[in-house]
């Protein structure tokens, strides 16, 4: 099961081009991942503090639910993105970015994923998602 | 803020119009920006950080007028309501609708061919960051 886990993770990130120009990784434990940003100068949003994008942040933890799909709900087409809300807590600094995924439900046609970025300190997250994700077939 | 800003060079933002409260941005679709193999259909993340640059946009346009520095994402939803067509350059559009003293409210919409036939639409509300009084 996990080496099956992490075969389906890294087909995941290997085909996804998008996943290769922001530079993500992910780790798994089992079957609890954890998706790494590390940081890059064209992942800049604001140049003066300076800050990440808030639309990589978003991107990131988009690409993190798609991520823990590939390995519940493995699947030979890429999962497709209903609706993702974003909550921004904390700019997000010139440093790596870490987040983990909770599939809160997951149907026949439908996941519910909730995500959680941070960076220093996981209980002082810099921003969240919640999202719905159309399940394509096996 | 579309072409000098690192993260919008690196996607290829072009800015297309911006006046008070409105902003328009162009992406060239290309491979390395691609979220579904199989298709070539541009990725998802690509779509939230357009959006999101586009509403900053037009935030930012109305700075002037509510006499603020800075702005910053408070929250923004995106609704998908359909893949962009293979190979499709996107474009997206904002308005802000509504300035109070410390929040803006904007909504977006990103569409590849027609502006009638949005592929996404955003909501989003920006806190506004004033100098020290």
């Amino acid at each position: 099961m996990t080496q099956a886990a992490s075969q389906h993770l890294e087909e995941f990130l290997g085909r996804v081009p998008y996943v290769r120009f922001l530079g993500m990784r992910a780790e798994l434990a089992g079957d609890e991942m954890t998706a790494i940003l590390p940081f890059a100068p064209h992942l800049i949003g604001n140049m003066v503090l300076p800050a990440l994008h808030g639309g990589v942040i978003g991107a990131f933890m988009e690409m993190t639910a798609l991520a823990q799909l590939s390995v519940i709900a493995p699947s030979a087409k890429v999962h497709k993105t209903i609706d993702i809300t974003i909550e921004y807590l904390r700019p997000g600094k010139a440093m790596t970015m870490y987040a983990r995924a909770d599939v809160r439900k997951i149907g026949r046609q439908i996941a519910n994923v909730h995500v959680e970025a941070w960076q220093e300190a996981r209980d002082k997250p810099a921003a969240a998602l919640r999202g719905h994700f159309l399940l394509s077939g096996t | 803020m579309v072409e000098i800003v690192p993260q919008a060079s690196a996607l290829g933002f072009k800015l297309l119009s911006v006046e008070p409260s409105r902003g328009s941005i162009f992406t060239p679709w290309r491979e390395e920006l691609v979220g579904d193999p199989d298709t070539g259909v541009i990725a998802g993340g690509v779509i939230t950080a357009l959006l999101d640059h586009v509403c900053g946009l037009a935030v930012t346009s109305r700075s002037l007028e509510g006499g603020f520095l800075s702005t910053a994402t408070l929250d923004l939803r995106i609704d998908y309501m359909r893949p962009a067509a293979p190979r499709a350059d996107i474009t997206a559009s904002a308005h802000c609708y509504k300035l109070t003293r410390s929040i803006a409210f904007v909504r977006a919409h990103a569409y590849d061919a027609d502006p009638e036939d949005p592929i996404a639409t955003a909501q989003a509300a920006f806190i506004l960051k004033r100098a020290a009084p």
